[in-house]
């Protein structure tokens, strides 16, 4: 397991938590510049934090209290930079050995290039490959040196659309081999929710929050980490609990809650995922007519890949859009078009409070 | 054709290079990889054999390597000779003046590296050691390879710092460049002229060399 404690007041500051199980595949989300790479570079042995620890299954990298700090040659680390960092003089097959233990063993490199589908491409240089193959070498060489730890800082970003959805499929069955802790440092949220067990948002170089992607995308414990995951539907309420029951007061429109939450007399802020929202048919009844039932008129419709995106300005709550995902062929059997008045339920279970 | 003085310009250009290529690589390689205060300076002292009137460069040279100089002193109390106008002076001039021409290429070459790289490649286990002969030195080959040739040709090439510090002693400080002058004092045009041709022809060849050398080693390494 890697554990990793870092604390620095310097540029850039730091105070980073967070552990990532062997096989398990972390991402670390945040915008540009909020200190994703440096913490990459830490754990390489690349920058000394002012504090903390770096563990890696108990032996320890670097650890402040007891002056211990491995230079990166030490570490037996995989790291894939952003431009991949290719030896440009080297062929494929050199730039792999030269991070083999032993440099003698072929085998091993025949190995990985059939691992990374290069195989047949040793002897070319980085720059008679694509972008997508000059990816595949650096993962290679990043596994040629058998890693304790894999960290990969926006491996996608520098190839095309179509190739960097080939890559996530590669990189998906790939890491179904790999027995090490890999963190990925990325500011694709689709990409981090797609690849991750794990995601850690980190902001101005503070961690926020650690969870899976579907509870960190749904259920952010701040409105910071909301904002930071661009949640779309975000709003304001005030919570009146009696006894076991709990409402949300909206404006002028009440909804259910599952149970109390301790946020009686409480303005709080709430979220709920747009693939939450729930249509209902207009061409048979529901009974989603009980659950938290909103009226309002869709503004604006878009369809990419399949799911198509609802804008709808709700009756009875001023200036208020709420977006709702639903798949296109249920945009299409209702026949779903702007100006329509439509109606949808906000589940109890979907809605997600943050205090204030 | 003066054989000798040509043999003296050749002699002294290869010692030159010999020992402007330890020298350019250490200080070229600390100046790309460290900040420190008074960095400006250091290069723009480095670099001002460059701009200085040659003649200028050899007063200052030949006052230092004067045997009542300190470094000239020194030198005499320890071999018994003096370093004015001897071939040993007039070699330490050269790697003085040719200093530019040698750490300039060699700087620009290790800067162009990425930093990236060299973080890759202690990533990849390698030593500082191993990486500097494995990826920086490799990277920054035509850099040297510029640095040596030019350093080379300047030194075969230079007037006013030979005549200062080396005088005109046949077979000892006498290079190519003062026999052509002296040919044309002495009105043998025809002498002149076969010499400046063979100093030409030495110029055009390793220039050349270098452009094909750096032109392969641009297309290899293009990323």
């Amino acid at each position: 397991m890697l554990e990793v404690s870092l604390f620095d007041e310097r540029q850039p500051a730091l105070n980073v938590e967070f552990n990532c199980e062997s096989g398990e595949l972390l991402a670390l989300v945040g915008p540009s510049g909020a200190g994703k790479s440096t913490v990459l570079r830490c754990i390489a042995g690349l920058h000394k934090p002012e504090r903390g620890h770096i563990r890696i299954n108990q032996s320890a990298w670097f650890n402040s209290d007891d002056k211990i700090n491995r230079i990166p040659q030490q570490r037996r680390v995989g790291f894939v930079f952003q431009n991949y960092a290719l030896f440009p003089h080297l062929t494929v097959a050199e730039n792999i050995k030269l991070a083999q233990s032993d440099t003698k063993d072929d085998k091993l490199t025949t190995s990985l290039l059939s691992k990374v589908h290069l195989t047949g491409l040793e002897k070319r240089y980085p720059h008679q490959l694509s972008g997508g193959q000059q990816q595949r070498v650096a993962i290679a060489r990043a596994l040629a040196r058998n890693p304790d730890v894999l960290l990969l800082d926006e491996p996608f970003s520098a190839v095309d659309k179509v190739t960097r959805r080939k890559l996530y499929l590669e990189l998906n069955s790939l890491r179904r081999d790999l027995a090490m802790p890999i963190v990925l440092v990325t500011h694709d949220l689709d990409e981090a929710a797609m690849l991750a067990d794990t995601m850690v948002v980190i902001h101005h170089g503070k961690t926020l929050q650690q969870g899976t992607p579907a509870k960190l995308l749904h259920q952010p414990n701040t409105v910071a980490v909301a904002k930071l995951v661009d949640v779309r539907n975000l709003f304001k309420g005030k919570v009146v609990e009696n006894g076991n029951d709990a409402q949300l007061h909206w404006d002028n429109k009440q909804l259910t809650l599952i149970g109390t939450l301790g946020y009686h007399q409480q303005t709080v802020n709430w979220t709920i995922s747009p693939s939450k929202v729930i249509l209902h048919q207009r061409v048979r009844p529901s009974r989603g007519e009980q659950e938290n039932p909103v009226s309002g008129q869709i503004v604006e419709l878009m369809t990419l890949r399949g799911i198509t995106t609802v804008l709808l300005a709700v009756n009875d709550v001023k200036d208020v859009i709420i977006q709702m995902d639903v798949s296109e062929h249920v945009s299409v059997r209702n026949s779903l078009k702007t100006g329509d008045n439509i109606t949808v339920s906000l589940l109890a279970e979907s809605i997600h409070l943050m205090a204030m | 054709m003066d054989w000798q003085a040509l043999e003296i310009s050749l002699k002294l250009a290869l010692l030159t290079c010999a020992s402007l290529l330890p020298i350019g690589l250490f200080i070229s390689y600390i100046l790309s990889r460290t900040q420190f205060i008074g960095r400006g300076l250091c290069e723009a002292i480095i670099t001002l054999p460059l701009v200085l009137p040659p003649t200028v460069l050899g007063f200052f040279l030949l006052v230092s390597l004067d045997q009542d100089s300190f470094i000239g002193g020194a030198f005499v109390s320890l071999t018994g000779e003096n370093l004015a106008f001897s071939f040993t002076g007039l070699w330490l001039a050269s790697i003085i003046y040719s200093l530019p021409f040698a750490v300039q290429p060699m700087l620009r070459s290790f800067e162009q590296i990425a930093p990236e790289l060299r973080e890759m490649a202690w990533c990849s286990g390698l030593s500082k050691w191993k990486t500097f002969l494995k990826i920086e030195l490799p990277l920054a080959w035509p850099g040297i390879i510029t640095a040596m040739v030019l350093t080379f040709s300047h030194t075969l090439g230079e007037f006013g710092v030979v005549l200062m510090i080396g005088g005109n002693i046949a077979g000892e400080t006498r290079t190519l460049s003062i026999a052509i002058y002296d040919s044309v004092l002495a009105f043998e045009h025809e002498q002149a002229q076969m010499m400046s041709l063979t100093l030409l022809a030495i110029a055009l060849v390793t220039i050349s060399i270098v452009y094909t050398f750096n032109r392969r080693q641009r297309h290899l390494m293009r990323l």
